[in-house]
C-alpha cells in the first residue's frame, strides 16, 4: 500500500509537471512580443531600445523558451510563482487571497453534491419505476444539460431580485460573518454543486440497479436482513465503487465551474482571477492558476485510487 | 458429366459461402432491426431525436424561419418586452430575440459538430495507436492524456482561445483539444479489450497487417460506444461553448451565439428578463435533446456502458 501510494506520487508529480510545460508553451504561443504586457502605452512610446533591453532582461524575456521556463519551475519550487502583469504584485499573495474562497465554496459544493446526489440515487433505486424514481431521473437529465451560469441568473432574478430574499453577488468570509457568508454562498454553491449533484444520481442510480439482481442480495434478503441493511450495507457499498470514481471527476467539475460561477456571482475567487487573467493576457497568474488547478485534481485523483481498497476490500495494490 | 449435374454439382459447391454471408446478412438486417425497434421504444430518446431535428432544420433555414433580421438594430424600440411584432422582445440594441435565438442555433451546431468532429477524429485515432501499439507508444500518449485531463475543459478552452484569438474556427479547435482526452481513453480502453478476442489472434496467425487490422477489424467492433461517446460529445460542447461565448471569448459581437446573449441578458435583468431567459432555455432543451438521443443508442447498442459514459 505504503508503495503504491509512493509510485502513485511520483506518477501524479510527473504529470503536474507536463502540465505545466503544456501550459507554459501554449501561452508562449500568443502572438506579439509579451514585453509589451508589462508596459502601458504611454511607456512604448516614450522607452528607447536600450531601455526595452534592460526591461526585457530584468523580466527574463531575453533568455530562451526552456531557459525561461526552467527559471520559472525554479521558482515555484522556491515557493515563488512570479510576479502578476496586471496586478502588478506577487502571484502567490494574489493567490493566497483568493484561493481560500474557491477552496471554501468548492468543498461546500462538494460536500452538498456528493450527499444529495448519492441520497437521490438511493431513492429513485429503492423505489424504482415510481413517481419519485420518474421526476428524479427527469430532473438528473435536465441537471447534466442546463448551464449552470444560465441557473445562476435564474435564481438571481427570482431570489435576489424579485422575492429580495438573498444578496445578488459576492462574498463574505465565514470568519467574518457566518450568517452573512451563509446568505452569500447558497446561490453559488448551489450553483457549482448542481452539475455533479445530476450526474451523481444518475450514476448511483444506475449503479444500484444492476446490483439489485446479484445472487447475494437475494441471499441477504432470504436470510431476513431489514430492508434498510441490505440498501446501506449490502447493496450502496458494492455500488459505490462507480460513484468514487465519478466523485474524482467532480472535483475538476466544480473547479472548472468555478471559473464561470465566480463570474456570475462577482466572487473574487480563484476562477474569476483566471478569467481576468485570460483577459488580460497575465501570463504568470495564468501559469500559476493552472498549476494549482491541476495539483488539486491530481490529488483529488490519487485519493480516489487509494479509497477503492476501502470500499473494496478485494482490490490490492500491486 | 452431364450438363444438369455440373450445374446442380456447382449450387451445392458454392452455396456454402453465400449460405455464410447470407446468414451475417440476416443477422445484421435482425441486428439493426432491433437497435431501432430498442430506440424508437424509448419515448424520451424519440423526444431527444425530434429536438435534435428541429435544432437542425432551425439551423439550416434560419433565414426563412427568422421573423425579422438578426443583425438589425430598431432605434426606438431597445428593450422591449415580449409583444406581437418581437415575440421574444428586443434586446439594448432593439434586435429581435427570437431571430438571434434562431440564428444562433448555427453557432451552436457548427461549432458542436466542429469540435466535436476534431475531438472524435484526433483522439480515436491516438487511442486506436495507443492500444495497439503498446509498451513505449502507450505510455507517451497515454501520459499525455492524462496531463490534459487534469487541466478542467473550460479552463484549457479558455486558455486556447485566448491564444488563437476569436473566431467561430478558433473555438472549434479550442473546444475540440479540450475534448480529446475523453474520446482517446474509450477508444484505447476498447482497443485493449478487442484485442484479446480469438478473431484478432486469428486474423493474425493469417498475417493480417495492423492497420487493416485496425481498420477492417477493431474499428468495427468499437463502434457502438465510440458513436454514443461522440453524440453526448456534442451535447457537452455546445454546453461548453455557451460558457466560453458567455464569458466573452471566442465568438464576435455581432455574431448570435447563445452564451454571449445570455451574458448580454444579464446586464438588464432588471429591465428584460426574458432577455436572458430565452436563450438559456434554447441551450438547455438542446443539449437535453442530444444527450437523450445519446442515452437511447447507449441503451439500444450496448448497454453495458450505462454509467460508464
Amino acid at each position: 500500500m505504503g508503495s503504491y501510494i509512493l509510485r502513485r506520487l511520483v506518477q501524479g508529480l510527473l504529470i503536474l509537471l507536463l502540465a505545466t510545460i503544456l501550459v507554459f508553451f501554449i501561452m508562449r504561443l500568443m502572438p506579439g512580443d509579451p514585453l509589451l504586457l508589462y508596459m502601458s502605452t504611454q511607456d512604448i512610446g516614450t522607452l528607447t531600445t536600450e531601455q526595452m533591453e534592460a526591461l526585457r532582461h530584468q523580466y527574463g524575456l531575453d533568455k530562451t523558451l526552456p531557459e525561461q521556463y526552467i527559471s520559472w519551475l525554479g521558482g515555484v519550487l522556491r515557493g515563488d510563482l512570479g510576479k502578476s502583469i496586471y496586478y502588478r504584485m506577487e502571484v502567490i499573495s494574489l493567490v493566497k487571497q483568493r484561493m481560500p474562497i474557491t477552496i471554501n465554496l468548492g468543498i461546500e459544493a462538494f460536500i452538498l453534491s456528493s450527499l444529495l446526489g448519492i441520497f437521490f440515487g438511493v431513492i429513485c433505486a429503492v423505489r424504482r419505476a415510481t413517481w419519485i424514481d420518474t421526476v428524479f431521473t427527469i430532473l438528473a437529465n435536465l441537471g447534466i444539460t442546463v448551464p449552470t451560469f444560465w441557473v445562476g441568473i435564474l435564481l438571481i432574478y427570482f431570489f435576489s431580485l424579485k422575492l429580495g430574499l438573498l444578496p445578488t453577488t459576492g462574498y463574505v468570509s465565514p470568519i467574518k460573518d457566518f450568517g452573512a457568508s451563509i446568505r452569500h454562498s447558497i446561490m453559488p454553491v448551489f450553483c457549482l454543486s448542481l452539475f455533479s449533484i445530476a450526474a451523481l444520481t444518475r450514476q448511483t442510480r444506475s449503479s444500484m440497479l444492476e446490483i439489485v439482481s446479484q445472487d447475494y442480495i437475494r441471499t441477504a434478503w432470504a436470510k431476513g436482513l431489514s430492508e434498510k441493511i441490505i440498501i446501506i450495507r449490502h447493496q450502496l457499498k458494492n455500488a459505490l465503487i462507480p460513484v468514487i470514481t465519478m466523485l474524482g471527476m467532480q472535483v475538476a467539475m466544480i473547479f472548472g465551474g468555478s471559473v464561470i460561477i465566480e463570474t456570475v456571482f462577482n466572487i473574487p475567487g480563484m476562477g474569476r482571477l483566471l478569467t481576468t487573467s485570460v483577459f488580460q493576457h497575465d501570463f504568470p497568474v495564468i501559469q500559476a492558476g493552472t498549476l494549482i488547478m491541476a495539483s488539486v485534481i491530481v490529488l483529488s485523483n490519487l485519493l480516489v485510487d487509494i479509497s477503492y481498497g476501502w470500499f473494496d476490500p478485494r482490490i490490492r495494490y500491486g | 458429366m452431364s450438363k444438369e449435374s455440373l450445374t446442380h454439382q456447382d449450387t451445392i459447391t458454392t452455396s456454402p459461402d453465400e449460405v455464410v454471408s447470407l446468414t451475417t446478412q440476416v443477422k445484421h438486417r435482425g441486428e439493426i432491426r432491433r437497435i431501432i425497434r430498442v430506440f424508437f421504444g424509448r419515448k424520451i430518446a424519440v423526444f431527444g431525436l425530434f429536438i435534435t431535428v428541429i435544432l437542425v432544420i432551425t439551423a439550416i433555414f434560419a433565414p426563412w424561419l427568422a421573423p425579422h433580421n438578426p443583425y438589425k438594430m430598431n432605434m426606438g424600440e431597445e428593450l422591449l418586452p415580449p409583444n406581437s411584432k418581437f415575440l421574444l422582445g428586443t434586446d439594448s440594441l432593439g434586435r429581435d430575440t427570437l431571430s438571434r435565438i434562431i440564428y444562433g442555433s448555427r453557432t451552436s451546431l457548427i461549432i458542436g459538430l466542429g469540435a466535436t468532429l476534431i475531438a472524435a477524429l484526433v483522439g480515436q485515432t491516438l487511442g486506436m495507436i495507443a492500444g495497439m501499439y503498446s509498451g513505449k507508444v502507450f505510455t507517451i500518449i497515454m501520459r499525455l492524456n492524462d496531463t490534459v485531463m487534469t487541466i478542467p475543459m473550460l479552463l484549457l478552452a479558455l486558455v486556447i482561445a485566448s491564444v488563437l484569438g476569436g473566431g467561430i474556427k478558433n473555438v472549434i479547435i479550442a473546444l475540440g483539444i479540450g475534448m480529446i482526452p475523453g474520446h482517446c481513453r474509450l477508444m484505447c480502453g476498447q482497443v485493449l479489450s478487442l484485442r484479446e478476442n480469438d478473431y484478432i489472434l486469428a486474423g493474425r496467425a493469417i498475417g493480417v497487417g495492423s492497420i487493416r487490422m485496425m481498420v477492417r477489424h477493431i474499428l468495427p467492433n468499437a463502434f457502438p460506444p465510440l458513436v454514443v461517446l461522440t453524440t453526448i460529445g456534442l451535447g457537452t460542447t455546445i454546453l461548453a461553448e455557451a460558457g466560453l461565448s458567455f464569458l466573452g471569448i471566442g465568438i464576435e459581437p455581432p455574431i448570435c451565439a447563445w452564451g454571449s446573449m445570455i451574458n448580454d441578458g444579464y446586464r438588464y435583468l432588471m429591465t428584460n428578463p426574458v432577455l436572458a431567459f430565452a436563450p438559456g432555455l434554447a441551450i438547455m432543451l438542446v443539449v437535453f435533446g442530444v444527450n437523450m438521443v445519446g442515452d437511447g443508442l447507449r441503451d439500444a447498442l450496448d448497454p453495458r456502458l450505462r454509467g460508464i459514459i
